[in-house]
């Protein structure tokens, strides 16, 4: 039998642990739904920015001649300075003369401000939120009992309910996708601080009298980043889906905006003899959503490999 | 037992409590004049001064709550001023429709999402195992109203298997109330067959590693038995739980697809009201699903003992 030391075992454990785990990025790009999702979101990141650049006209231009022309068809477009452009429709037109393509090339904008910047805020929001209440006792009962409340509501009804609320347009649109999105960020977030909390180096930073502000941001905080990450990827994806649903129901952003929700609302009425009107902002808008859940399974897989038990 | 049915019992107040602050304060929290929302925009001077005093909206806030809540509690819901109807009429209409969509969904979904799930677990890691869990990955990503359309322009109109829109009440004959009533359930269950044949899959795959499935197996029970039941019976309570929580994301589907479909329910209400701006609707609307979505997991929670007889509380 051989006797085998503690510190040998030490040290060929860190060994192993060295040679499995490479650099996070690594990893990272290491992974197929990671590297899928992430390319087809920066290309469509590229799509939104370069907009203008891409062949395409105002996406607000009515023009009463070109309506309704299907996909391929050539159409004369009548510019400001009176001069004239000839110029095929990838997409066709639709029921005012609209080019589809211009359209939707534009529409990729208000999708990716709206998934992000309700990623952004809720996650902000819910951090702040979900730290105070697991780490302050007397909050906890408070917030989770105002937290259940919400969740009870179902999200796409509670922003349908908080859009009724105020005018149409982007800002309220980006509300009332947050306010359902927080209690989930804040339940994630508090059962990650009610652990860390009754560790032993909190326990020594409450010794040495460190202020409540920087035990939360010094020391819990950090432990919730990769969790809130990879939560906050399905949040933008659920957010994309939730403002296109919005408006193709009428109640989103205002209809003359060329977002995928609107113009599939707009296609619906004549859908049976052109479908195009609908067909194209669709494929646009799954796949936009598809590769930002794939990122997300992607990041939860290697970042929080804990997660990805509990499906 | 008895002592959780209750606890569970009080849990449920308070949640239903906020639900019911949150309706009320909807209509407080908008710009201007309660009662000159409430009246819509056509309404006199006069009208908007009746609605005042009618629901004491000069008293103070918690006094309104007072009134408002115990006109709730009597089934006094109000009325609508854009179809000229009190809202209890409403929702009695509208109902059916949503309440069969629901259902056809629920038992469509749960009968494709569990042989999909237990199939997927028993052949972990091979091509059935990937084909679904590739379809639950693009069930969560495909929005509800493009799968609409798109099983319209391929049953309805490039086929013409199936009528394009519309429904039928079940009293106008079953066939008819059928017809109309596949495509709408499909275009609704995808993402619950997504949701429900993960959660399957993965609490079955679960099960599969028990001692107790290794003891069936080594009495040679066919592997058939051992999957259904032992592993599916165990796997029982997580996929009932996500079937609850999973009906909210229903609600939202239904909101969508009734009005993909042209379907007169709550959904297409719920839009109607908020475009109207009708807030005495949208109010009990959202009120209503809530108390519905918050009921059915109280049952659900309820239930768990009877699922699963290794639960005592």
């Amino acid at each position: 039998m051989t006797v085998v030391l503690d510190n040998e075992v030490d040290a060929a454990a860190a060994r192993a642990a060295a040679v499995a785990r490479p650099n996070i990025w690594v990893r990272l790009l290491r992974h197929n739904s990671v590297l899928i999702g992430g390319a087809t979101m920066l290309i469509m990141i590229l799509i939104g920015i370069c907009a203008p650049l891409l062949g395409t006209i105002s996406p607000e231009r009515i023009d009463p001649t070109t309506r309704n022309k299907r996909p391929g068809v050539e159409i004369t477009v009548r510019q400001d300075d009176g001069s004239t452009l000839q110029r095929t429709v990838l997409m066709g037109t639709d029921s005012l003369g609209r080019d589809i393509y211009s359209r939707v090339m534009y529409g990729t904008r208000v999708s990716l401000i709206v998934g992000f910047s309700v990623a952004a805020l809720s996650i902000a929001i819910g951090v702040l939120i979900g730290l105070l209440s697991g780490y302050i006792r007397w909050l906890d009962g408070i917030v989770m009992r105002i937290m259940d409340g919400l969740m009870a509501i179902p999200g796409i009804l509670l922003a349908i309910g908080l859009v009724s609320l105020f005018r149409a347009g982007l800002g309220t649109v980006i509300f009332a996708i947050v306010v359902p999105e927080i209690p989930r960020v804040v339940r994630l977030v508090r059962s990650v601080v009610l652990t860390i909390r009754e560790e032993p180096y909190v326990e020594a930073a409450i010794s040495v009298g460190t202020p409540l502000h920087k035990i939360l941001w010094r020391h819990v905080m950090p432990n919730t980043v990769a969790p809130v990450i990879v939560q906050g990827t399905f949040i933008c994806a659920q957010a994309v889906l939730a403002e296109a649903a919005l408006s193709f129901l009428g109640i989103g952003i205002p209809t003359e905006t060329p977002t995928w929700g609107n113009i599939m609302a707009e296609g619906r009425q004549f859908f049976r003899v052109y479908p195009h009107n609908i067909f194209f902002p669709a494929i646009f808008l799954t796949i936009t959503v598809l590769a930002v859940n794939m990122l997300g399974d992607g990041l939860r897989d290697t970042l929080d490999p804990k997660m990805s038990k509990r499906v | 037992m008895f002592a959780f049915i209750a606890r569970r019992l009080v849990a449920t107040i308070p949640v239903l409590l906020f639900v019911a602050v949150f309706v009320f304060m909807l209509l407080r929290l908008t710009p201007g004049d309660p009662a000159a929302v409430i009246a819509g925009d056509n309404a006199t001077s006069d009208q908007v001064d009746a609605i005042r005093a009618k629901l004491g909206l000069d008293e103070p806030l918690l006094t309104q709550f007072y009134i408002w809540f115990s006109r709730m509690l009597s089934g006094d819901f109000g009325e609508s001023f854009f179809f000229k109807k009190t809202v209890a009429e409403l929702i009695t209409q509208r109902i059916e429709p949503t309440l069969m969509l629901s259902l056809c969904t629920i038992v469509l979904s749960v009968s494709i999402a569990i042989p999909l799930g237990v199939w997927a677990a028993a052949r972990q890691g091979g091509w059935v195992d990937r084909i679904v869990m590739g379809f639950s990955v693009m069930g969560f990503s495909v929005p509800t109203f493009v799968i609409g359309y798109l099983l319209i322009y391929i049953f309805a109109i490039q086929f013409s298997w199936l009528p394009v829109q519309g429904y039928r009440r079940l009293s106008e004959g079953l066939d008819e109330f059928a017809l109309r009533m596949i495509l709408p359930s499909f275009t609704l269950a995808t993402i619950f067959v997504a949701l429900v044949s993960r959660i399957t899959r993965a609490s079955v795959i679960e099960t599969l590693g028990e001692d107790y499935i290794r003891t069936a197996r080594a009495k040679g029970l066919p592997a058939r038995t051992v999957l259904l039941r032992h592993a599916l019976r165990n796997a029982a309570v997580p996929i009932v739980t996500v079937i609850g929580i999973g009906i909210a994301a229903l609600i939202g589907g239904a909101i969508i697809t009734e009005s993909v479909y042209n379907i007169p329910g709550i959904g297409r209400l719920t839009v109607d009201a908020v475009l109207a701006r009708d807030f005495p609707v949208i109010q009990i609307v959202i009120l209503v699903f809530s108390v519905a979505y918050v009921l059915i997991n109280l049952v659900i929670d309820l239930a768990y003992s009877v699922l699963d007889p290794r639960i005592r509380y």
